[in-house]
């Protein structure tokens, strides 16, 4: 899989890192200046010759592309119709890029034609940052807002595919023992909750060392890629490095980096570790008890799927309440509600708690989720205990609700 | 002889079906009791109660006296039915697996298992997986893991099933082995010819309940009929025939014999005995051949299953 990451990566820089050169006709004669050679793209500005002539040079010569700029038809206009001429389909952002300079250039033009000073209007351009400050004094951003809708939706998602991949596993490792039979001579060893809980830790354990392996290795991996293959994998397309440029030298960029860093110092760190180790925990361990449970009921992976969607639905709703509300307003009644609803809090509480929220209100929810979570494991070893031991027919939820009693 | 084990009526009910209703057993030490039922009777639960998989609603077990706790799982070697192994894992890997389930330590399970697979001459099949081996094979390797830990009960639920006659055999012999190194055995089984052979004591469960159930012969002397296969050589078979059947009850009998004999079954009037039965029948005819029928499990099962229906 990493192996996988290094070849994308090598072959996006592969793909845009080809030079291209890019010819340019200019019959309103006003807009030669816009085109500055880079890195990656050269412009040859063709003079005084007709457009078929061009078209045939361009041809041989096998050069990316033609732009034609004809000449306006009225007195208003600055320039005719603008083609780009191509032997392929040119990509999405060569045509951007040169949108951008040629619609700038062009409006200033314009202005000026107009009798519009454009120093005055530079100067006129005024960039507000409103500062925020909380009633205890702490300074934020929006930057921190960004930041926190980060770090908030990365825990969040995190939990949901760790949930989906494991839980999945659980119940697939279930089913696994029921089909070769092997479980009832287990059970005569151990007592099946104890054989699911084991089953639940287990995986989850391996699990963790799964995603801890991964990121090592991945980083590592990734390094020795770009130190062999000399490639910068940091470096992104020409084009948008040079918007990256532009931003940077910004006169308010520093300053912006500065916010950054404060909006990161603000972030409540060891909160959020605390709180994404306990909700992670309780969230998995409810959701995974459930699957366990679904993988005791059945035969075979194709019988799931009528009570997949039971617990699927409650985790996308979670991460769509997520994404939508807590972005909207962290603590707005919908996602303060749903940080509550022990089926989606571990989700949504993550996603809020960088956003600072009331130390009771995580302590009830996370109460809530352990409370809930005792009875889902209850209920799940219940059906579990029963259902490894039938074989034959999918249960229906009556069936199952028998098997409680049993 | 004391009991191993001994259930006291033990009930358990699924919903509102009544798998067991008071059933009660008592299984000697030393010996080999055969469970027997038809399908679904209940034996499964029974067993899976002595085993501690569930638990029943009424009633108690107790082995060795006391009543069962966790503890008692090393003590029990059980071969279900429904069995299998992890088809992906070596079959070494898994048989240690399992020895250390029933708390074994890893040492001493390593040392079992070599004397067994030495025993049962499967040694190169330690680093084999399971998906490779033949159901036979598989079948041997789960009767290691069962008796592996020493326990003193062994239950096995159609052990045979899966076995060719030698290997089946061969498992046979090691049961027999294990019950005189002291061992007791559980027997659940459809095959009553492996009863007759095997099993000392009998219990029938039908229907949730428990209708017979002792020491096999005492069983076979209380459903004896006092018949006896007799093969005759006469001259006259009309008459000899005649005059028996004006004396005793007659039914038809067919048995393999090297002369061309008049065969029937006699039963015996209440007031005589065998000798009087063999002294009339040479006072009329050459007797080649006189044995008293001694009624077969499967006869037992049978008759009695059809009397409680």
């Amino acid at each position: 899989m990493i192996a996988l990451i290094g070849v994308v990566a090598y072959l996006t820089q592969i793909n845009s890192s080809k030079e291209r050169t890019i010819a340019v006709l200019d019959e309103s004669g006003q807009l030669e200046t816009v085109f500055e050679n880079t890195e990656y793209t050269t412009y040859e500005i063709f003079k005084g010759i007709s457009i078929e002539t061009a078209k045939q040079q361009i041809k041989e010569e096998g050069q990316y592309g033609l732009l034609y700029i004809k000449q306006p038809t009225d007195s208003i206009s600055v320039t005719g119709d603008i083609v780009f001429y191509s032997e392929e389909t040119p990509s999405l952002t060569v045509i951007t890029s040169l949108e951008n300079k040629l619609e700038k250039k062009l409006q200033d033009i314009t202005l000026e034609r107009q009798g519009v000073d454009l120093e005055m209007i530079r100067a006129s351009q005024i960039n507000i940052d409103i500062a925020q400050e909380s009633f205890s004094g702490k300074t934020t951003s929006k930057i921190d807002n960004v930041l926190k809708l980060a770090f908030g939706g990365i825990a969040g998602y995190l939990l949901f595919m760790f949930i989906i991949i494991y839980g999945n596993m659980i119940m697939r490792s279930v089913i696994e023992e029921k089909t070769s039979r092997i479980i009832e001579v287990i059970i005569s060893s151990v007592k099946p909750i104890q054989l699911m809980m084991g089953k639940i830790i287990g995986t989850s354990l391996a699990g963790i060392t799964q995603f801890v392996i991964w990121i090592v290795l991945g980083t590592i991996m990734l390094s020795m890629i770009s130190a062999i293959f000399g490639i910068d994998l940091m470096k992104v397309q020409p084009e948008q490095q040079e918007l990256v440029q532009q931003a940077m030298q910004s006169p308010d960029f520093e300053s912006k980096v500065q916010l950054a860093v404060t909006a990161f110092q603000n972030l409540p760190i060891f909160n959020l570790i605390i709180a994404f180790i306990f909700f992670f925990i309780g969230g998995y361990l409810l959701y995974s008890s459930l699957y366990a449970a679904i993988g005791a009921a059945v035969d075979n992976e194709t019988d799931t799927q009528q009570f997949m969607m039971p617990i699927l639905m409650p985790l996308i709703l979670a991460v769509y309440v997520g994404i939508f509300t807590v972005v909207e307003d962290p603590h707005g009644t919908v996602s303060t509600v749903f940080s509550f609803i022990p089926f989606t809090s571990p989700v949504v509480m993550l996603m809020r708690i960088p956003f600072g929220v009331p130390i009771w209100q995580q302590l009830l929810s996370l109460g809530l989720l352990i409370g809930t979570f005792m009875f889902t494991v209850w209920f799940a070893a219940k059906i579990y205990r029963v259902g490894i031991l039938m074989y034959g027919k999918k249960p229906s939820y009556k069936e199952l609700y028998k098997w409680l009693k049993y | 002889m004391s009991n191993l084990l001994e259930a006291n009526s033990v009930s358990k009910s699924f919903g509102t079906f009544k798998a067991l209703n008071e059933v009660s057993i008592a299984v000697p030490k030393g010996s080999i009791f055969g469970l027997l039922g038809p399908n679904g009777a209940g034996k499964t639960t029974l067993i899976r109660i002595i085993n501690q998989i569930t638990m029943p609603d009424t009633g108690n077990v107790t082995l060795d006296g006391e009543s069962l706790q966790p503890e008692h799982i090393k003590d029990i070697g059980y071969l279900p039915e429904e069995r299998g192994l992890y088809k992906s894992m070596k079959v070494g890997e898994q048989a240690l697996y399992l020895a250390q389930l029933k708390g074994m330590s890893k040492s001493e399970a390593k040392s079992r298992l070599k004397y067994w697979f030495d025993k049962l001459d499967i040694g190169d099949w330690w680093n084999k997986k399971i998906q490779e081996l033949s159901k036979g094979q598989a079948q041997k390797i789960q009767f290691i893991v069962t008796v592996l830990h020493r326990p003193k009960l062994l239950i096995f639920d159609e052990p045979f099933s899966g076995f060719d006659p030698i290997n089946a055999n061969l498992i046979k012999d090691e049961i027999l082995q294990l019950r005189d190194e002291g061992a007791t055995v559980i027997f659940s089984t459809h095959r009553m010819e492996s009863v007759e052979e095997l099993c000392d004591h009998i219990a029938l469960i039908h229907r949730s309940n428990k209708i017979l159930d002792g020491e096999l012969t005492d069983i076979k002397r209380q459903f004896k009929t006092n018949t006896f296969e007799v093969g005759l050589q006469t001259d006259n078979i009309e008459e000899v025939a005649n005059a028996i059947k004006s004396k005793y009850e007659v039914l038809p009998a067919t048995f393999k014999n090297l002369n061309d004999d008049v065969k029937m079954n006699i039963k015996l009037n209440e007031q005589d005995t065998s000798n009087d039965l063999l002294s009339f029948l040479t006072s009329k005819a050459e007797v080649h051949h006189f044995v008293e029928v001694i009624p077969s499990v499967n006869d037992i099962f049978i008759q009695t299953i059809k009397n409680n229906n």
